[in-house]
Protein backbone atom coordinates (compact mmCIF):
# COMPACT_ATOMS: atom_id res chain seq x y z
CA UNK A 1 0.00 0.00 0.00
CA UNK A 2 1.39 3.08 -1.19
CA UNK A 3 0.58 6.35 1.26
CA UNK A 4 1.12 9.89 1.22
CA UNK A 5 2.34 11.01 4.32
CA UNK A 6 2.81 14.53 6.10
CA UNK A 7 3.72 16.59 8.69
CA UNK A 8 3.03 20.28 9.55
CA UNK A 9 5.26 22.13 11.85
CA UNK A 10 2.55 25.35 12.88
CA UNK A 11 2.57 28.15 15.67
CA UNK A 12 -0.82 28.19 17.13
CA UNK A 13 -2.19 31.12 18.40
CA UNK A 14 -2.28 30.91 22.69
CA UNK A 15 -5.12 29.86 24.30
CA UNK A 16 -7.48 30.70 21.34
CA UNK A 17 -8.97 27.12 20.19
CA UNK A 18 -11.17 29.05 17.83
CA UNK A 19 -8.13 30.54 15.32
CA UNK A 20 -6.65 27.30 15.73
CA UNK A 21 -9.24 25.09 14.25
CA UNK A 22 -9.30 28.02 11.61
CA UNK A 23 -5.74 27.37 11.00
CA UNK A 24 -6.61 23.96 10.88
CA UNK A 25 -8.67 24.67 8.18
CA UNK A 26 -6.35 26.63 5.86
CA UNK A 27 -4.02 23.67 6.02
CA UNK A 28 -6.75 21.86 4.96
CA UNK A 29 -7.22 23.68 2.25
CA UNK A 30 -3.98 23.72 1.29
CA UNK A 31 -3.76 20.08 0.90
CA UNK A 32 -7.23 19.60 -0.66
CA UNK A 33 -4.83 22.05 -3.73
CA UNK A 34 -2.48 19.27 -3.99
CA UNK A 35 -2.89 17.10 -7.13
CA UNK A 36 -1.60 14.61 -5.04
CA UNK A 37 -3.94 13.92 -2.51
CA UNK A 38 -2.42 13.24 1.08
CA UNK A 39 -3.63 10.27 2.95
CA UNK A 40 -2.14 10.82 6.48
CA UNK A 41 -1.27 14.14 8.16
CA UNK A 42 0.34 14.50 11.20
CA UNK A 43 0.11 17.66 13.70
CA UNK A 44 2.39 18.95 17.00
CA UNK A 45 1.34 18.80 20.70
CA UNK A 46 -0.76 21.04 21.92
CA UNK A 47 -1.93 22.46 18.55
CA UNK A 48 -4.94 23.87 19.28
CA UNK A 49 -4.25 25.55 22.40
CA UNK A 50 -0.27 26.39 22.54
CA UNK A 51 1.91 24.37 24.80
CA UNK A 52 3.00 26.33 28.19
CA UNK A 53 -0.37 27.71 29.74
CA UNK A 54 0.04 26.65 33.38
CA UNK A 55 -3.14 27.14 34.88
CA UNK A 56 -4.62 28.02 31.66
CA UNK A 57 -4.91 23.97 30.33
CA UNK A 58 -8.43 24.42 32.35
CA UNK A 59 -9.59 27.35 29.89
CA UNK A 60 -8.63 25.50 26.94
CA UNK A 61 -9.03 21.57 27.31
CA UNK A 62 -12.04 19.65 26.09
CA UNK A 63 -13.23 16.22 25.50
CA UNK A 64 -11.92 14.21 22.76
CA UNK A 65 -15.23 13.72 21.10
CA UNK A 66 -15.79 17.69 20.66
CA UNK A 67 -12.54 18.00 19.34
CA UNK A 68 -13.44 15.45 16.45
CA UNK A 69 -16.57 17.21 15.56
CA UNK A 70 -15.08 20.41 15.61
CA UNK A 71 -12.23 19.33 13.62
CA UNK A 72 -14.75 17.95 10.89
CA UNK A 73 -16.98 20.53 10.84
CA UNK A 74 -13.40 22.44 9.77
CA UNK A 75 -12.34 19.79 7.13
CA UNK A 76 -16.00 19.96 5.75
CA UNK A 77 -16.54 23.35 5.60
CA UNK A 78 -12.84 23.81 3.83
CA UNK A 79 -12.95 21.39 1.15
CA UNK A 80 -15.37 20.89 -1.06
CA UNK A 81 -14.62 17.40 -2.70
CA UNK A 82 -17.57 15.28 -0.45
CA UNK A 83 -15.25 11.96 -1.52
CA UNK A 84 -12.63 13.72 0.66
CA UNK A 85 -10.55 11.63 3.01
CA UNK A 86 -8.30 12.14 5.34
CA UNK A 87 -6.59 10.85 8.33
CA UNK A 88 -4.94 13.24 10.95
CA UNK A 89 -3.39 12.83 14.37
CA UNK A 90 -2.90 16.11 16.59
CA UNK A 91 -2.34 17.20 19.69
CA UNK A 92 -4.32 19.15 22.21
CA UNK A 93 -5.26 19.65 26.07
CA UNK A 94 -8.28 17.47 27.15
CA UNK A 95 -10.66 17.18 29.28
CA UNK A 96 -11.80 13.44 30.37
CA UNK A 97 -13.31 12.33 32.95
CA UNK A 98 -13.13 14.80 35.02
CA UNK A 99 -9.18 15.12 34.99
CA UNK A 100 -6.91 16.97 32.55
CA UNK A 101 -4.32 15.69 30.24
CA UNK A 102 -1.97 16.33 27.26
CA UNK A 103 -3.21 14.41 24.68
CA UNK A 104 -3.31 13.12 20.86
CA UNK A 105 -5.96 12.08 19.00
CA UNK A 106 -6.11 10.07 15.68
CA UNK A 107 -9.49 10.57 13.47
CA UNK A 108 -10.34 9.85 9.80
CA UNK A 109 -11.99 12.92 8.52
CA UNK A 110 -14.61 12.88 5.07
CA UNK A 111 -15.82 15.46 3.08
CA UNK A 112 -19.30 14.14 3.40
CA UNK A 113 -21.00 11.11 4.79
CA UNK A 114 -21.13 9.57 1.44
CA UNK A 115 -16.95 9.15 1.26
CA UNK A 116 -15.75 5.73 0.40
CA UNK A 117 -14.88 5.39 4.48
CA UNK A 118 -16.44 6.89 7.53
CA UNK A 119 -15.50 9.70 9.79
CA UNK A 120 -14.44 8.41 12.98
CA UNK A 121 -12.78 9.49 16.04
CA UNK A 122 -9.90 5.73 16.29
CA UNK A 123 -7.76 6.73 19.34
CA UNK A 124 -7.00 9.00 21.80
CA UNK A 125 -3.57 8.25 23.33
CA UNK A 126 -3.11 10.29 26.65
CA UNK A 127 0.38 11.48 26.95
CA UNK A 128 2.40 9.01 29.30
CA UNK A 129 5.54 10.37 30.55
CA UNK A 130 4.97 14.10 31.68
CA UNK A 131 8.54 16.19 31.93
CA UNK A 132 8.20 18.03 35.41
CA UNK A 133 11.50 19.40 35.08
CA UNK A 134 13.19 22.36 34.25
CA UNK A 135 11.36 24.78 31.82
CA UNK A 136 8.35 21.57 32.15
CA UNK A 137 5.77 21.75 34.75
CA UNK A 138 3.47 19.23 33.18
CA UNK A 139 2.43 17.09 36.17
CA UNK A 140 1.33 20.39 38.19
CA UNK A 141 -1.53 20.90 35.50
CA UNK A 142 -2.21 17.83 33.89
CA UNK A 143 -2.92 14.04 34.77
CA UNK A 144 -0.52 10.69 33.50
CA UNK A 145 -1.85 8.90 30.53
CA UNK A 146 -1.46 4.97 31.66
CA UNK A 147 -1.57 3.26 28.51
CA UNK A 148 0.22 3.07 25.10
CA UNK A 149 -1.96 1.23 22.51
CA UNK A 150 -0.96 0.39 18.92
CA UNK A 151 -4.97 0.76 17.12
CA UNK A 152 -5.89 -0.37 13.48
CA UNK A 153 -6.93 2.30 10.70
CA UNK A 154 -7.11 2.19 6.82
CA UNK A 155 -4.27 2.68 6.61
CA UNK A 156 -2.74 -0.30 8.83
CA UNK A 157 -1.48 -0.05 12.64
CA UNK A 158 -0.45 3.25 13.82
CA UNK A 159 0.62 4.48 17.55
CA UNK A 160 0.60 7.94 18.74
CA UNK A 161 3.67 9.35 21.17
CA UNK A 162 4.01 12.64 22.63
CA UNK A 163 7.33 14.67 23.31
CA UNK A 164 8.81 12.76 25.91
CA UNK A 165 6.76 9.76 25.46
CA UNK A 166 9.58 8.85 22.50
CA UNK A 167 12.34 9.79 25.00
CA UNK A 168 12.40 6.25 26.53
CA UNK A 169 12.48 3.92 24.18
CA UNK A 170 10.39 1.53 26.51
CA UNK A 171 7.48 3.72 24.88
CA UNK A 172 7.88 2.99 21.06
CA UNK A 173 8.98 -0.51 22.28
CA UNK A 174 5.36 -0.86 23.36
CA UNK A 175 3.88 0.45 20.36
CA UNK A 176 5.77 -1.84 17.89
CA UNK A 177 5.42 -4.98 20.23
CA UNK A 178 1.34 -4.94 19.68
CA UNK A 179 2.15 -4.20 15.44
CA UNK A 180 2.41 -0.46 14.96
CA UNK A 181 3.74 -0.37 11.61
CA UNK A 182 3.96 4.04 11.80
CA UNK A 183 4.60 5.68 14.77
CA UNK A 184 3.38 9.51 15.43
CA UNK A 185 5.74 11.99 17.47
CA UNK A 186 4.00 14.93 18.36
CA UNK A 187 6.25 17.53 20.07
CA UNK A 188 6.82 20.59 21.52
CA UNK A 189 10.55 20.87 21.98
CA UNK A 190 11.71 24.05 23.08
CA UNK A 191 15.06 25.05 21.89
CA UNK A 192 18.57 24.61 23.56
CA UNK A 193 21.91 24.62 24.16
CA UNK A 194 22.80 26.29 20.37
CA UNK A 195 27.01 24.91 20.98
CA UNK A 196 27.23 22.72 17.65
CA UNK A 197 25.90 22.72 14.56
CA UNK A 198 22.23 22.21 15.65
CA UNK A 199 20.92 22.58 18.81
CA UNK A 200 20.91 20.21 21.50
CA UNK A 201 17.57 19.49 21.97
CA UNK A 202 17.12 18.75 18.01
CA UNK A 203 20.23 16.54 17.96
CA UNK A 204 18.77 14.38 20.90
CA UNK A 205 15.75 14.08 18.31
CA UNK A 206 17.57 13.06 15.43
CA UNK A 207 19.31 10.33 17.32
CA UNK A 208 16.06 9.12 19.47
CA UNK A 209 13.62 9.50 15.96
CA UNK A 210 16.41 7.41 13.62
CA UNK A 211 16.96 4.75 16.64
CA UNK A 212 13.40 4.41 17.07
CA UNK A 213 13.13 3.48 13.42
CA UNK A 214 16.08 1.31 13.12
CA UNK A 215 15.20 -0.58 16.04
CA UNK A 216 11.77 -1.40 15.69
CA UNK A 217 11.24 -1.01 11.78
CA UNK A 218 8.75 1.43 11.96
CA UNK A 219 8.10 4.76 9.62
CA UNK A 220 8.36 7.65 12.47
CA UNK A 221 6.31 10.99 11.67
CA UNK A 222 7.55 13.41 13.73
CA UNK A 223 5.39 16.89 14.10
CA UNK A 224 7.11 19.68 16.33
CA UNK A 225 5.65 23.40 17.18
CA UNK A 226 7.39 26.22 16.08
CA UNK A 227 7.28 30.07 17.05
CA UNK A 228 7.85 31.33 20.37
CA UNK A 229 5.99 31.38 23.95
CA UNK A 230 7.60 33.73 26.05
CA UNK A 231 11.51 33.03 25.65
CA UNK A 232 11.18 29.22 24.93
CA UNK A 233 11.32 28.84 21.00
CA UNK A 234 10.08 25.62 19.78
CA UNK A 235 12.48 23.91 16.94
CA UNK A 236 10.23 22.55 14.65
CA UNK A 237 12.05 20.28 12.26
CA UNK A 238 8.92 18.15 11.25
CA UNK A 239 10.28 15.10 9.84
CA UNK A 240 9.51 11.99 8.46
CA UNK A 241 11.66 8.60 8.60
CA UNK A 242 11.64 5.26 7.03
CA UNK A 243 12.20 1.73 8.95
CA UNK A 244 15.69 1.67 7.77
CA UNK A 245 16.44 4.99 10.04
CA UNK A 246 17.11 7.31 6.87
CA UNK A 247 14.85 10.95 7.32
CA UNK A 248 12.87 11.07 3.90
CA UNK A 249 12.62 14.52 4.54
CA UNK A 250 12.96 17.51 6.89
CA UNK A 251 10.88 21.22 7.45
CA UNK A 252 13.29 23.91 8.53
CA UNK A 253 14.36 24.86 12.31
CA UNK A 254 12.41 27.72 12.22
CA UNK A 255 8.54 29.12 10.50
CA UNK A 256 5.68 27.05 9.45
CA UNK A 257 6.10 24.14 6.98
CA UNK A 258 4.57 21.41 5.36
CA UNK A 259 6.41 18.35 5.16
CA UNK A 260 5.71 15.48 3.29
CA UNK A 261 6.53 12.30 1.44
CA UNK A 262 5.35 9.14 -0.67
CA UNK A 263 5.74 5.61 1.58
CA UNK A 264 5.21 2.36 0.96
CA UNK A 265 3.61 0.28 3.79
CA UNK A 266 5.14 -2.78 2.73
CA UNK A 267 9.02 -1.53 3.39
CA UNK A 268 8.47 -2.51 6.80
CA UNK A 269 8.17 -6.01 6.80
CA UNK A 270 11.51 -5.83 4.08
CA UNK A 271 13.44 -4.08 6.81
CA UNK A 272 12.14 -5.95 9.92
CA UNK A 273 13.39 -9.08 6.95
CA UNK A 274 16.97 -7.83 7.04
CA UNK A 275 17.17 -6.70 10.09
CA UNK A 276 15.31 -8.69 12.78
CA UNK A 277 15.15 -6.70 15.94
CA UNK A 278 11.46 -6.34 16.86
CA UNK A 279 11.51 -10.53 16.22
CA UNK A 280 14.56 -10.94 18.54
CA UNK A 281 12.47 -8.73 20.83
CA UNK A 282 9.47 -10.52 21.21
CA UNK A 283 11.47 -13.86 21.50
CA UNK A 284 13.23 -12.26 24.75
CA UNK A 285 10.45 -10.78 26.44
CA UNK A 286 9.34 -12.92 28.69
CA UNK A 287 13.17 -12.71 30.45
CA UNK A 288 12.39 -8.78 29.82
CA UNK A 289 8.96 -8.66 31.40
CA UNK A 290 10.77 -10.88 35.03
CA UNK A 291 12.92 -8.46 34.91
CA UNK A 292 10.36 -5.77 34.95
CA UNK A 293 8.21 -7.61 37.16
CA UNK A 294 11.19 -7.74 39.31
CA UNK A 295 12.05 -4.47 39.14
CA UNK A 296 8.53 -3.11 40.19
CA UNK A 297 7.91 -5.42 42.61
CA UNK A 298 11.33 -4.75 44.70
CA UNK A 299 11.46 -4.70 48.34
CA UNK A 300 13.34 -3.75 51.34
CA UNK A 301 15.01 -1.19 53.16
CA UNK A 302 15.67 1.33 50.17
CA UNK A 303 13.57 4.17 48.47
CA UNK A 304 11.28 3.01 45.83
CA UNK A 305 12.71 3.49 42.37
CA UNK A 306 11.37 6.80 41.09
CA UNK A 307 12.81 10.28 40.04
CA UNK A 308 15.25 10.10 43.01
CA UNK A 309 16.78 7.25 41.23
CA UNK A 310 17.32 9.61 37.97
CA UNK B 1 59.96 -4.66 24.36
CA UNK B 2 56.08 -5.67 23.95
CA UNK B 3 53.86 -3.46 21.85
CA UNK B 4 52.24 -0.81 23.70
CA UNK B 5 48.85 -0.06 22.68
CA UNK B 6 47.73 3.61 21.42
CA UNK B 7 46.04 5.52 24.40
CA UNK B 8 42.87 7.82 23.67
CA UNK B 9 42.22 9.96 26.46
CA UNK B 10 38.99 11.88 27.11
CA UNK B 11 40.28 15.66 27.71
CA UNK B 12 39.87 16.75 31.75
CA UNK B 13 37.88 19.64 32.19
CA UNK B 14 40.33 22.49 31.89
CA UNK B 15 40.11 25.96 34.04
CA UNK B 16 41.91 27.62 31.32
CA UNK B 17 39.35 26.39 28.59
CA UNK B 18 36.75 28.80 27.14
CA UNK B 19 35.17 25.16 25.50
CA UNK B 20 32.21 25.03 27.63
CA UNK B 21 31.26 28.56 26.44
CA UNK B 22 31.44 28.13 22.99
CA UNK B 23 28.50 28.88 20.62
CA UNK B 24 27.44 28.48 17.33
CA UNK B 25 26.95 32.58 16.82
CA UNK B 26 25.24 32.47 13.69
CA UNK B 27 22.11 29.82 15.06
CA UNK B 28 21.86 32.15 17.66
CA UNK B 29 22.15 35.25 15.42
CA UNK B 30 19.01 33.64 13.68
CA UNK B 31 17.28 32.10 16.93
CA UNK B 32 17.60 35.77 18.80
CA UNK B 33 16.52 36.96 15.55
CA UNK B 34 13.46 35.55 15.82
CA UNK B 35 12.57 35.37 19.46
CA UNK B 36 13.05 39.65 18.84
CA UNK B 37 10.73 39.80 15.95
CA UNK B 38 8.35 37.02 17.53
CA UNK B 39 8.14 39.07 21.22
CA UNK B 40 7.97 42.28 20.12
CA UNK B 41 5.76 42.21 16.60
CA UNK B 42 3.53 38.86 17.28
CA UNK B 43 2.92 38.62 20.94
CA UNK B 44 3.11 42.40 21.77
CA UNK B 45 2.02 43.97 18.36
CA UNK B 46 4.61 46.73 18.34
CA UNK B 47 6.67 47.59 14.94
CA UNK B 48 9.25 48.96 16.51
CA UNK B 49 11.78 49.11 19.36
CA UNK B 50 13.52 51.22 21.47
CA UNK B 51 17.37 50.52 23.01
CA UNK B 52 19.49 52.49 25.40
CA UNK B 53 22.65 52.45 23.88
CA UNK B 54 25.16 53.11 26.50
CA UNK B 55 28.59 52.86 24.49
CA UNK B 56 28.89 49.16 25.80
CA UNK B 57 29.01 46.07 24.27
CA UNK B 58 25.50 44.70 25.47
CA UNK B 59 23.31 47.36 24.31
CA UNK B 60 25.25 47.71 21.27
CA UNK B 61 25.08 43.99 20.26
CA UNK B 62 20.48 44.34 21.38
CA UNK B 63 20.83 47.22 18.95
CA UNK B 64 22.44 45.24 16.33
CA UNK B 65 20.29 42.31 16.86
CA UNK B 66 16.81 44.77 16.83
CA UNK B 67 18.28 45.83 13.74
CA UNK B 68 18.24 42.04 12.02
CA UNK B 69 14.73 41.78 13.28
CA UNK B 70 12.90 44.69 12.63
CA UNK B 71 15.12 46.87 10.19
CA UNK B 72 17.24 50.38 10.72
CA UNK B 73 14.09 52.34 10.75
CA UNK B 74 12.38 51.30 13.22
CA UNK B 75 15.14 50.50 15.84
CA UNK B 76 15.47 53.54 18.17
CA UNK B 77 18.86 54.28 19.96
CA UNK B 78 18.27 56.63 23.56
CA UNK B 79 21.86 57.73 24.74
CA UNK B 80 21.31 58.92 28.14
CA UNK B 81 24.33 60.37 29.46
CA UNK B 82 24.71 62.08 33.24
CA UNK B 83 27.32 64.83 33.61
CA UNK B 84 29.81 62.55 34.85
CA UNK B 85 29.61 60.17 32.20
CA UNK B 86 32.72 58.80 30.30
CA UNK B 87 32.92 60.79 26.95
CA UNK B 88 34.27 58.13 25.30
CA UNK B 89 30.89 56.21 26.33
CA UNK B 90 29.30 58.52 24.06
CA UNK B 91 31.42 58.68 21.62
CA UNK B 92 30.93 54.62 21.61
CA UNK B 93 27.29 54.85 21.31
CA UNK B 94 27.78 57.14 18.33
CA UNK B 95 29.97 54.92 16.65
CA UNK B 96 27.01 51.86 17.20
CA UNK B 97 24.06 54.21 15.80
CA UNK B 98 25.92 55.66 13.15
CA UNK B 99 27.04 51.76 12.05
CA UNK B 100 23.60 50.94 12.29
CA UNK B 101 21.97 54.19 10.64
CA UNK B 102 19.42 53.79 13.12
CA UNK B 103 17.50 57.00 14.51
CA UNK B 104 18.88 58.08 17.85
CA UNK B 105 18.02 60.48 20.66
CA UNK B 106 20.13 62.21 23.29
CA UNK B 107 18.73 62.47 26.88
CA UNK B 108 21.18 64.09 29.40
CA UNK B 109 19.75 62.71 32.57
CA UNK B 110 21.71 65.12 34.93
CA UNK B 111 19.10 67.63 35.85
CA UNK B 112 17.01 64.47 37.16
CA UNK B 113 19.37 63.33 38.72
CA UNK B 114 20.69 66.23 40.38
CA UNK B 115 17.14 67.23 41.29
CA UNK B 116 16.18 64.80 43.62
CA UNK B 117 20.39 63.87 45.37
CA UNK B 118 20.62 67.37 45.96
CA UNK B 119 17.77 66.63 48.62
CA UNK B 120 20.31 63.54 49.83
CA UNK B 121 23.58 64.94 50.04
CA UNK B 122 24.92 62.42 51.90
CA UNK B 123 23.92 59.62 49.16
CA UNK B 124 26.39 57.43 48.94
CA UNK B 125 28.00 56.36 45.04
CA UNK B 126 25.86 53.29 45.01
CA UNK B 127 22.84 55.13 46.27
CA UNK B 128 23.73 57.60 43.57
CA UNK B 129 24.30 54.93 40.55
CA UNK B 130 20.93 53.33 41.62
CA UNK B 131 18.85 57.29 40.99
CA UNK B 132 21.04 56.93 37.97
CA UNK B 133 19.90 53.83 36.58
CA UNK B 134 16.08 54.25 37.81
CA UNK B 135 16.02 57.85 36.01
CA UNK B 136 17.60 56.13 33.05
CA UNK B 137 14.41 53.63 32.75
CA UNK B 138 12.02 56.13 33.60
CA UNK B 139 13.10 58.51 30.25
CA UNK B 140 13.68 54.97 28.65
CA UNK B 141 9.68 53.97 29.56
CA UNK B 142 8.34 57.39 28.46
CA UNK B 143 10.27 57.38 25.08
CA UNK B 144 8.80 54.11 24.95
CA UNK B 145 5.28 55.62 24.91
CA UNK B 146 6.04 58.57 22.79
CA UNK B 147 7.44 56.81 19.96
CA UNK B 148 5.56 53.59 19.89
CA UNK B 149 8.66 51.52 20.41
CA UNK B 150 8.82 48.82 22.85
CA UNK B 151 12.15 48.86 25.29
CA UNK B 152 14.47 46.21 24.76
CA UNK B 153 16.54 44.95 28.03
CA UNK B 154 19.86 44.53 27.77
CA UNK B 155 21.48 42.07 30.63
CA UNK B 156 23.58 39.30 30.06
CA UNK B 157 23.76 36.48 32.12
CA UNK B 158 26.64 37.08 33.38
CA UNK B 159 25.72 40.13 34.81
CA UNK B 160 22.29 38.88 36.29
CA UNK B 161 23.73 35.76 38.08
CA UNK B 162 25.84 38.31 40.14
CA UNK B 163 23.12 40.60 40.58
CA UNK B 164 25.12 43.44 38.92
CA UNK B 165 22.18 45.89 37.73
CA UNK B 166 19.94 47.84 40.03
CA UNK B 167 16.78 46.06 40.58
CA UNK B 168 13.74 47.14 38.88
CA UNK B 169 15.68 49.71 36.35
CA UNK B 170 18.21 47.43 33.95
CA UNK B 171 16.24 44.49 34.19
CA UNK B 172 12.77 45.85 33.75
CA UNK B 173 11.92 46.43 29.86
CA UNK B 174 9.97 43.30 29.03
CA UNK B 175 11.81 42.00 26.48
CA UNK B 176 15.55 40.51 27.24
CA UNK B 177 17.68 39.01 24.04
CA UNK B 178 20.99 38.71 25.85
CA UNK B 179 20.01 36.91 29.81
CA UNK B 180 21.01 33.65 28.75
CA UNK B 181 24.21 34.55 27.40
CA UNK B 182 27.12 34.90 29.49
CA UNK B 183 29.41 37.78 28.98
CA UNK B 184 31.73 35.49 27.01
CA UNK B 185 29.06 34.97 24.75
CA UNK B 186 27.85 38.14 24.34
CA UNK B 187 31.75 39.17 23.22
CA UNK B 188 31.91 36.30 20.53
CA UNK B 189 28.04 36.78 19.27
CA UNK B 190 29.18 40.70 18.95
CA UNK B 191 32.41 40.11 16.96
CA UNK B 192 30.06 38.00 14.55
CA UNK B 193 27.14 40.47 13.83
CA UNK B 194 29.98 43.33 13.60
CA UNK B 195 29.68 45.72 16.27
CA UNK B 196 32.81 47.71 16.14
CA UNK B 197 36.18 46.23 17.79
CA UNK B 198 36.59 49.07 20.23
CA UNK B 199 32.71 48.28 21.79
CA UNK B 200 33.99 45.07 21.65
CA UNK B 201 37.45 44.98 23.30
CA UNK B 202 37.03 47.98 25.74
CA UNK B 203 36.63 47.59 29.61
CA UNK B 204 32.99 46.87 30.42
CA UNK B 205 31.95 49.90 32.76
CA UNK B 206 28.27 50.21 34.60
CA UNK B 207 29.93 53.98 34.25
CA UNK B 208 28.31 55.21 37.22
CA UNK B 209 31.02 56.01 38.85
CA UNK B 210 34.37 57.74 37.19
CA UNK B 211 36.90 55.29 36.49
CA UNK B 212 34.44 52.11 37.42
CA UNK B 213 35.02 48.78 35.98
CA UNK B 214 32.39 45.92 35.94
CA UNK B 215 35.67 43.25 36.66
CA UNK B 216 37.26 46.26 38.53
CA UNK B 217 33.96 45.92 41.11
CA UNK B 218 33.52 42.35 40.62
CA UNK B 219 37.21 41.43 41.94
CA UNK B 220 37.43 38.64 38.56
CA UNK B 221 37.25 39.02 35.10
CA UNK B 222 34.32 37.89 33.64
CA UNK B 223 35.54 34.99 31.58
CA UNK B 224 37.03 33.20 34.65
CA UNK B 225 33.72 34.64 36.54
CA UNK B 226 31.67 32.44 33.59
CA UNK B 227 34.16 29.60 33.27
CA UNK B 228 33.12 28.92 36.73
CA UNK B 229 29.45 29.84 36.57
CA UNK B 230 28.71 27.19 34.09
CA UNK B 231 29.91 24.59 36.06
CA UNK B 232 28.18 26.10 38.98
CA UNK B 233 24.92 26.25 37.00
CA UNK B 234 25.64 23.08 35.59
CA UNK B 235 25.37 22.01 39.84
CA UNK B 236 28.86 21.16 40.60
CA UNK B 237 30.44 21.87 43.98
CA UNK B 238 33.18 23.99 44.98
CA UNK B 239 35.08 20.70 45.80
CA UNK B 240 34.64 19.26 42.79
CA UNK B 241 35.80 23.07 41.05
CA UNK B 242 38.92 22.91 43.10
CA UNK B 243 39.64 19.85 42.21
CA UNK B 244 39.54 20.72 38.39
CA UNK B 245 41.80 23.44 39.03
CA UNK B 246 39.58 26.43 39.79
CA UNK B 247 41.53 28.69 42.68
CA UNK B 248 38.87 28.34 45.97
CA UNK B 249 39.32 31.99 46.29
CA UNK B 250 37.56 32.73 42.93
CA UNK B 251 35.05 29.60 43.37
CA UNK B 252 34.30 31.26 46.69
CA UNK B 253 33.48 34.87 45.05
CA UNK B 254 31.36 34.17 42.23
CA UNK B 255 29.75 31.63 44.65
CA UNK B 256 28.84 34.11 46.83
CA UNK B 257 27.73 36.88 45.03
CA UNK B 258 25.29 33.99 42.77
CA UNK B 259 23.93 33.22 46.61
CA UNK B 260 23.05 36.64 47.76
CA UNK B 261 21.31 37.89 44.68
CA UNK B 262 18.31 34.77 43.88
CA UNK B 263 16.28 37.68 45.28
CA UNK B 264 17.26 39.93 42.35
CA UNK B 265 16.17 37.20 40.00
CA UNK B 266 12.55 37.38 41.12
CA UNK B 267 9.21 39.47 41.10
CA UNK B 268 8.35 40.64 44.47
CA UNK B 269 7.62 38.98 47.60
CA UNK B 270 3.95 38.84 48.33
CA UNK B 271 2.52 37.39 51.72
CA UNK B 272 0.07 34.16 50.14
CA UNK B 273 -2.95 34.03 52.38
CA UNK B 274 -5.26 32.21 49.42
CA UNK B 275 -4.99 29.39 47.49
CA UNK B 276 -5.38 31.65 44.57
CA UNK B 277 -2.53 33.79 45.11
CA UNK B 278 -0.90 35.11 41.75
CA UNK B 279 2.14 33.31 40.78
CA UNK B 280 1.83 30.78 43.24
CA UNK B 281 -1.30 28.70 42.45
CA UNK B 282 -3.04 31.36 39.73
CA UNK B 283 -0.72 30.28 37.00
CA UNK B 284 -0.82 31.64 34.09
CA UNK B 285 2.47 32.48 31.48
CA UNK B 286 3.28 36.09 30.28
CA UNK B 287 2.07 35.57 26.64
CA UNK B 288 -1.46 33.80 27.99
Amino acid sequence: MTIQVAAAQVRPRKADYQANLEMLGDLFEQLAESTTPTDLLTLPETILSGYFLEGGVRDVARPADAVFEDILAVFRSRCVDPEAVLDVSLGFYEEYRGQYYNAALYATLTGSDHAACAARLHHVHRKFFLPTYGVFDEQRHVTRGRTITAFDTRLGRQALLICEDAWHSVSAALAALQGARIIHILSASPGTDFHGPTPGNLACWDRILQGIAVEHGVFVVYAGLVGFEGGKGFTGSSCIVDPWGKQLVAAPLLGPALVRAEIEADDVTIARTSMPLLSDLESALGDIAAHFHALAAREGPEEPRGRSDA
Amino acid sequence: MPERLPVYAAPADDPESDANLVINAPAVTVWLTAFLRDQIVIHRGFQRAIVGISGGVDSALTAFLCVRALGPQNVIGVRMPYRTSSPESLEHADIAIRELGIQSVTVDISAMVDAYLASVPEASDRRRGNVMARCRMIVLFDLSERYGALPVGTGNKTERLFGYFTWHADDSPPVNPLGDLYKTQVWALARHVGVPEAIVTKPATADLIEGQTDEGDFGISYRRADRILVYLLRGYGTERLVRIGFPEAEVLLVREKLDRTHWKRHMPTTAMLTTTSINDYYLRPVDY
